[in-house]
């Protein structure tokens, strides 16, 4: 399964040569041309019939992770957070340090070491460590030198008959779209762009974005599902089975208010689950790619993740055919569409 | 001036829905101008033709309002900010959907202190009885703004929106009196401010002006207890320094500065600690363009009873058209 290939591989935000690598493989046989820029974005092209209209697709290669930022006397390793992680997840988890994926594990004081107030108090990240098994710092410091990206080590598995658990689902789910949207020819010129540095605030997106400078961009994402024990049902932003989620707006876009409608009513005529995410924060790739050049035509199209940035993200595989579904479905009208699209 | 202000200020446009309020605007201004045009963030872009530099002059002509984001079964709305709005100002107002469906912002019952209210304990009642029926005025995705009539009193006029509509009048004042020049002159009327200054972006990179001055409202010095500022209601245009999204170009700075003494125009120096705007996405646009900014003094901002003064508007007009004019 591509998604499991896909989320199985490390690209910590400004580490994703291994996811690039993996994709360049699946796409060079899908496009017409493809390039990597100087910050590391994948921009492919596929011409179209016509090339009165481009279309960009995006989707971001990185992940949440983890920076070596230190080394103990005794050889343990001190890191800081690469994108936005819940440091109250972290103590017993399972790391990879660099490309020779060295493992180790995220440690803390032991329980009964700490003092009544540390136990209440939540683990900040500052006091947590990961042991590598190294016993001196000149060690560990081989090991695991300093700057080096650390990756959660968490494998794919299959929860139930319909969900999966995975890392990195935000953002590997946009890049299967991506790959599978590749698949297919259409009568506009297509750039499918996988993205770098997302999660460290859209970086790749901007580059990627002024180089293409398209008409309409479409980003395809993870994004989070509240609808867990103890949340109110107007905090849930999206729910798990209930099929793409179309984002309305969030901190970083107001999405195209035509191309989202147009977006909703193409899953309404191809019988697609599809939803409204219902809370207005978190922000992708889409709130750069909308303000480039004189500005682009954006929405977002989003597979639900429980337990988003952390290693056991969970969404439902019929979430994901509904995204990849809708995607593609939306290209096609788009191609019979285009002087309209245009003219909005 | 009054009746173009009560004109712009009154009309629905929450920042990412500003299509009432570009049309609006359009019609006050098509027959002076040369050329209009719309790009893709929905900036209304305005030019008057002329052989020398290419003046961008903005405004934004979106509003902070809030947008639907849940239906409960008994048909109450849950909701999230668009823009910068404050629970407390929120709370008890009447907020006005696109549509014109009108409800009243509430909160939870439950809450017992004041101080941790949010808005996300809050809701919106347009005296449904069921999600049904709400549901046939207001969808999820729907914006509303705060209802706040149009009042003018002596030199003062209150309404809602007059961040930024004071500035959009501004502008179509000076679209109406034009002073005879050589310059291009590119009035923008532009999108989704409050949000994160979007609009202006996209807008300066389709004209790439050789300066720019952006017209919006500023907070001022002059109420019981505030922090000490220099801007004050009547004071004349407050000339921009800083804010948090800017620094004043300096050339750009000291003319506006000249032309105010020299033509005996009252002005204030304006430094924002907090908040951001336009001029600051204006001017790291393609490989920089000088910006000024030209602020309005403004009491009560983000609420649904922002005060202006009328006489500060008309030297807001006065300073601009010397600005054009006099700019080589």
């Amino acid at each position: 399964m591509l998604i499991k290939e896909l989320t199985d591989l490390n690209g910590v935000s400004g580490n994703e040569n291994e996811v690039r690598e993996f994709i360049i493989d699946k796409i060079q046989n899908l496009c017409d041309s493809y390039m990597v820029d100087s910050i590391g974005n994948i921009i492919t092209f596929k011409k179209g019939g016509s090339s009165k209209l481009k279309v960009m697709l995006s989707a971001h290669m990185d992940e949440v992770g983890f920076i070596v930022s230190g080394h103990t006397e005794k050889g343990f390793i001190k890191f800081k957070a690469v994108g936005g992680i819940d440091d109250r997840i972290l103590p017993g988890k399972k790391v990879v340090i660099g490309k020779k994926k060295l493992g180790g594990v995220i440690g803390i004081k032991p329980i009964h070491q700490q003092e009544r107030e540390e136990r209440q108090k939540i683990s900040k990240i500052k006091n947590l460590y990961i042991d590598i098994g190294a016993d001196s710092k000149d060690e560990a410091e081989k090991l695991a030198p300093l700057g080096e990206f650390i990756a959660f080590d968490s494998d794919f598995i299959q929860l139930g008959p319909d969900c999966i658990k995975a890392k990195a689902l935000d953002d590997r789910v946009g890049c299967a779209v991506l790959i599978e949207a590749l698949k297919h020819s259409y009568d506009f010129d297509l750039y499918a762009c996988f993205t770098v540095q997302e999660e460290v605030g859209l970086r790749g997106a901007q580059v990627a974005a002024y180089n293409v400078m398209p008409d309409v961009a479409l980003v395809i994402e993870g994004t989070t599902c509240a609808d867990v024990p103890d949340v109110e049902k107007h905090d849930y932003s999206t729910i798990l089975g209930n099929g793409a989620a179309l984002t309305i707006m969030d901190r970083t876009c107001y999405c195209d208010r035509e191309l989202v409608q147009y977006l909703y009513e193409v899953a309404v005529q191809n019988n697609i689950k599809v939803q409204y995410k219902q809370t207005t924060t978190g922000g992708n790739d889409a709130g750069q790619i909308q303000r480039t050049g004189t500005g682009v035509k954006t929405a977002s199209i989003s597979v639900p993740c429980r337990y988003i940035h952390s290693p056991v993200s969970v969404m439902d595989i019929r979430d994901y055919e509904a995204v990849e579904r809708l995607t593609i479905a939306a290209l096609y009208q788009i191609s019979k569409d285009k002087e309209f699209l245009r003219q909005q | 001036m009054q009746e173009t202000l009560k004109l712009v200020t009154q009309v629905f446009g929450v920042s990412g829905n500003e299509d009432e309020i570009r049309e609006t605007i359009t019609n006050e201004i098509k027959k002076h101008v040369d050329e209009i045009r719309v790009d893709a963030m929905g900036n209304l872009i305005a030019v008057k033709r002329g052989k020398k530099k290419k003046i961008m002059l903005a405004a934004h002509m979106d509003e902070i309002g809030v947008i639907a984001t849940f239906i409960d079964d008994n048909g109450f709305i849950r909701f999230s900010n668009v823009g910068g709005v404050s629970q407390l100002t929120a709370l008890g107002q009447r907020v006005r959907f696109r549509n014109g469906t009108t409800g009243t912002v509430s909160k939870e019952e439950k809450l017992e202190d004041i101080r941790g209210l949010k808005l996300a304990k809050m809701y919106i009642d347009i005296g449904c009885r069921s999600r049904e029926e709400t549901e046939k005025l207001v969808r999820i995705g729907d914006t509303a703004n705060f209802v706040g009539d149009f009042t003018v009193q002596g030199n003062c006029a209150i309404s809602k929106a007059m961040d930024d509509r004071s500035g959009c009048a501004v502008l179509i004042e000076l679209i109406k009196s034009l002073p005879k020049t050589d310059n291009e002159i590119y009035f923008v009327f532009t999108t989704q401010e409050e949000v994160g200054l979007r609009g202006a972006k996209t807008a300066a990179f389709g004209i790439m002006p050789d300066c720019a001055i952006a017209l919006d409202v500023t907070i001022t010095g002059d109420t019981p207890e505030c922090d000490k500022r220099e801007v004050k209601l009547g004071g004349g245009p407050a000339i921009k320094v800083k804010d948090s999204s800017y620094l004043a170009h300096p050339a750009i700075r000291r003319e506006l500065e000249n032309l105010a003494v020299e033509n005996g125009i009252p002005y204030t120096l304006e430094l924002l600690d907090r908040g951001g705007s336009d001029p600051g996405a204006i001017q790291t646009t393609g490989m920089g363009v000088p910006c000024g900014g030209i602020s309005i003094p403004c009491r009560y901002v983000h609420s649904p009873a922002e005060m202006v003064s009328l006489e500060d508007l008309e030297n807001c007009v006065k300073l601009t058209s010397l600005f054009i004019k006099n700019y080589k």
